[in-house]
């Protein structure tokens, strides 16, 4: 396969503000006194608790799961006492039930965690249970469960996995850093799901403004078969899953379609790590990388962060704030979300916690659209975001719908680029919202 | 640290710095090679025009949404910019008041009756030069030699009338050569002389990503290929009259013209094959002022039959 180009048509030259972050080696975050445990953590259905108030879980029990078939377990990241189970306020201002776990201090370890054995020893399905099992899933923020994810529906196949290590969105650096602290685990990670999915090519994207992540993860391929580094223009969105997939295979996912649609499979490198680390160690997922960054911290910093972990104890890590924080954003500035509160839990789609201040926070007031193009000059999606907008601000969401308001992936290029700062990505996410309601109840 | 001082607003969280004001600062920017060549070769009553056309706008601007009570916009620098391309287009020597008339319709007829910025049809300036030239056709066609070239005469070069070039063309066959073209020291409008400063000016646009290439592009290249294949001087046409500046900083135009891509390269090819059927075949010797209004009545249009093909979107056959 020909690496035909190394970027994609649309999207913008994004400030990185990475500066802060992108040398500090992951820190491991001291244990946090209580954690609390989102039973619904992932696209798909929530899980049910499998733990009672006042039990005592070691580290790695699993403490959540379901029998649908869109979801993921969980598991306690501390052992300790179940001190509460039900709702719990969490990024966005939703309430998921979760269990609240008191830790006791001695993270002993459930017995249920030992570790798998070799790859060449397992077989295609044994690891897409493992990794179901550990309750993995796309750690890049979507939080999509990776065992569904592996498992292509009947006549479709894959036959290529893309690691998506772009890391594109401004300020965040955990991937970055867990290229350059784990490029062996990144690889043993791809060489699973690779197995997983019965695929023999696999590509690592890396933006280019990440010479020392592309540089560890090309030493670390060069003894495996079939696995490939590429490193891409860094803009943004590059690291869409779309984006990623037409810039390194020449194929468009068709409009309402998936990646399988093209024969390709796309997992974020945390998540690749998190997989090898399963594999080596037989410990599900508790705990992942965090960025948590911005000038109102002292020591903006990229953290070892044990999923239940409260924001306000990861502001502590970090040194406190030694300016005011004027909005507090889980994940990137491009697509995160604002926040009302730090006290809420890590989960494990976070990968950053991201505080700006006052200045930084710009509430213009949109003006008029001036009709610049700057919107369709970027968008990646090649949709017109101001005539969507427009339509979906109108209430005429069969308009909103036929100028391709579903295709839209909601990156944010629109709205960052406008210059009469007009809510682009806002409008139309409501009418993608009321498009996708009108639908199902026809 | 209470629960409620966040502010929650949707994503994105960061915006680019360029804001509509900084764009439009960036065209006045643009226009100063150009408004310096003017004055340069025409004189200090071109610097009236120019004062006079932007003063005008301005205020019209701000008095008009005063009485209309509704925000005053003036600091989005919009209206300077129709006041200055406006006077640009103008004749050097045109009294000041016909300027201000001018930039009074360009604001209140060309803009605000639209309902402000970002509603207009058709370019403010070219409504505004279009009324004039309708008005006072004579003052608007009154041209002179520039002052840096007129005193070979001997005489009072103050009021010594000439052709445009494209005129001299049009009516007598003469040909202006190329290097008076480009420098501007022919007679014309203030800021529509001079080649180079204009061109300045767009590449300036150019590298800050305001304006792409496409409609200058697409406008420029239908000229030179319809001058050809009409058996004239591609170069000549290129180079004299407003096509420069008409091509870079009026079809340009964010408000009145397509924003999509196929529909940009549309609306300059349709911009340069009527300026060249009216350059050759019209009762005026230059056409890129109508030829740009009217691509900008059908600019709704352009842009409802010319949406991109959408990322994964399959081909229907029809
Ligand atoms: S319309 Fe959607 S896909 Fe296009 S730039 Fe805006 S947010 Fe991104
Ligand atoms: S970027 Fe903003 S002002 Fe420009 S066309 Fe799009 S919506 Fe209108």
């Amino acid at each position: 396969m020909i690496v035909r180009s190394r970027t994609f048509k649309g999207g913008v030259h994004v400030p990185h503000f990475k500066e802060s972050t992108e040398s500090r080696p992951i820190k491991s975050t001291r244990l946090p006194s209580t954690v609390v445990v989102s039973l619904h953590q992932h696209t798909g259905a929530p899980c049910e608790p499998l733990v009672r108030v006042g039990d005592q879980v070691k580290v790695g029990q699993k403490i959540g799961d379901s029998q649908a078939a869109l979801t993921a377990p969980v598991h306690s990241p501390v052992s300790g006492k179940v001190v509460k189970i039900g709702p719990y306020l969490m990024s966005g201002g939703v309430e998921r039930p979760a269990i609240t776990i008191e830790s006791d201090g001695l993270q002993e370890v459930a017995d249920t965690v030992r570790p798998y054995g070799s790859l060449e020893n397992l077989t295609r399905q044994d690891l897409i249970n493992l990794i179901r099992e550990a309750g993995i899933v796309g750690l890049g923020g979507a939080a999509f469960p990776t065992y569904f994810k592996l498992t292509p529906p009947p006549g479709k196949k894959f036959d290529t996995l893309i690691i998506n290590g772009s890391e594109c969105e401004p300020y965040l650096t955990a991937d970055q850093r867990i290229m350059m602290e784990r490029p062996e685990d990144a690889v043993l990670g791809a060489r699973i799901l690779m197995k997983a999915t019965g695929v023999k090519q696999a590509f690592i994207a890396i933006e280019d403004s990440k010479p020392e992540a592309i540089a560890a993860m090309e030493k670390a391929v060069s003894k495996a078969k079939g696995i490939q580094v590429v490193p891409l223009m860094a803009k943004y969105p590059q690291g869409a899953e779309k984006q990623l997939i037409k810039v390194l295979l020449g194929r468009e996912v068709p409009s309402g379609g998936l990646p399988v649609d093209v024969g390709a499979v796309v997992s974020n490198v945390g998540t690749a790590v998190a997989v090898a680390n399963t594999l080596k160690t037989g410990m599900p997922l508790i705990e992942r990388v965090v960025t948590v960054t911005g000038r109102p911290l002292k020591e903006p910093s990229n953290l070892l962060v044990k999923i239940g972990t409260k924001v306000s104890d990861l502001v502590n890590e970090c040194g406190g704030f030694v300016r005011e924080p004027a909005k507090v954003i889980v994940g990137g500035p491009m697509m995160g979300i604002a926040q009302f509160t730090l006290d809420i839990p890590v989960t494990k789609g976070v990968s950053g916690i991201l505080f700006l201040d006052a200045d930084e926070t710009s509430l213009e007031e949109p003006g008029p659209c001036v009709r610049c193009g700057k919107c369709v000059e970027n968008c990646p999606m090649r949709l017109l975001p101001l005539f969507i907008s427009q339509y979906a601000d109108a209430g005429r969401f069969d308009d909103a719908a036929a100028y391709g308001a579903l295709d839209c992936i909601e990156c944010g290029t629109c709205s960052f680029v406008c210059p009469s700062r007009r809510h682009l990505v806002q409008s139309i996410r409501l009418a993608k919202a009321e498009i996708v309601a009108r639908r199902r109840k026809k | 640290m209470s629960v409620n001082q966040f502010i929650v607003s949707s994503s994105p969280h960061i915006r680019s710095p360029i804001s509509t004001a900084v764009i439009m600062r960036d065209v006045i920017f643009a226009l100063l090679p150009a408004s310096f060549a003017g004055v340069y070769f025409f004189g200090t009553h071109a610097l009236a025009v120019i004062v006079t056309g932007v003063a005008t706008a301005v205020i019209s601007e701000a008095i008009i949404e005063k009485l209309t009570h509704r925000p005053v916009t003036v600091g989005d620098f919009s209206a300077a910019v129709t006041g200055l391309l406006l006077a640009l287009t103008l004749p050097p020597d045109l009294p000041l008041w016909i300027v201000a008339v001018g930039a009074i319709v360009a604001i209140g007829l060309g803009k605000q009756v639209f309902g402000g910025l970002g509603h207009n049809p058709f370019n403010p300036a070219l409504i505004g030069r279009a009324v004039l030239l309708a008005s006072w056709p004579v003052a608007m066609t009154t041209w002179r030699w520039p002052i840096t070239e007129a005193p070979w005469f001997g005489q009072d070069f103050d009021v010594l009338t000439s052709a445009t070039p494209l005129a001299a063309m049009k009516l007598s066959g003469v040909k202006t050569p190329y290097l008076p073209l480009f420098f501007g020291s022919v007679a014309g409008s203030i800021g529509e002389t001079s080649a180079v400063a204009i061109l300045l000016g767009a590449a300036f646009l150019l590298l800050r990503g305001h304006i792409t290439w496409r409609i200058p592009g697409f406008y420029i290249l239908t000229v030179a290929i319809l001058s050809i294949l009409f058996g004239q001087d591609p170069v000549f046409h290129i180079l004299a009259g407003g096509l420069l500046l008409g091509a870079f900083f009026m079809a340009t135009d964010y408000v009145s013209t397509p924003v999509t891509p196929l529909g940009q390269a549309i609306f300059g090819i349709g911009c340069g094959v009527l300026t060249v059927l009216i350059r050759l075949y019209g009762g005026y010797p230059e056409g890129v002022c109508y030829s740009i209004l009217i691509m900008d009545a059908a600019t709704a249009l352009i842009d409802r039959f010319t949406r991109p093909r959408r990322f994964g979107e399959v081909k229907h056959s029809a």
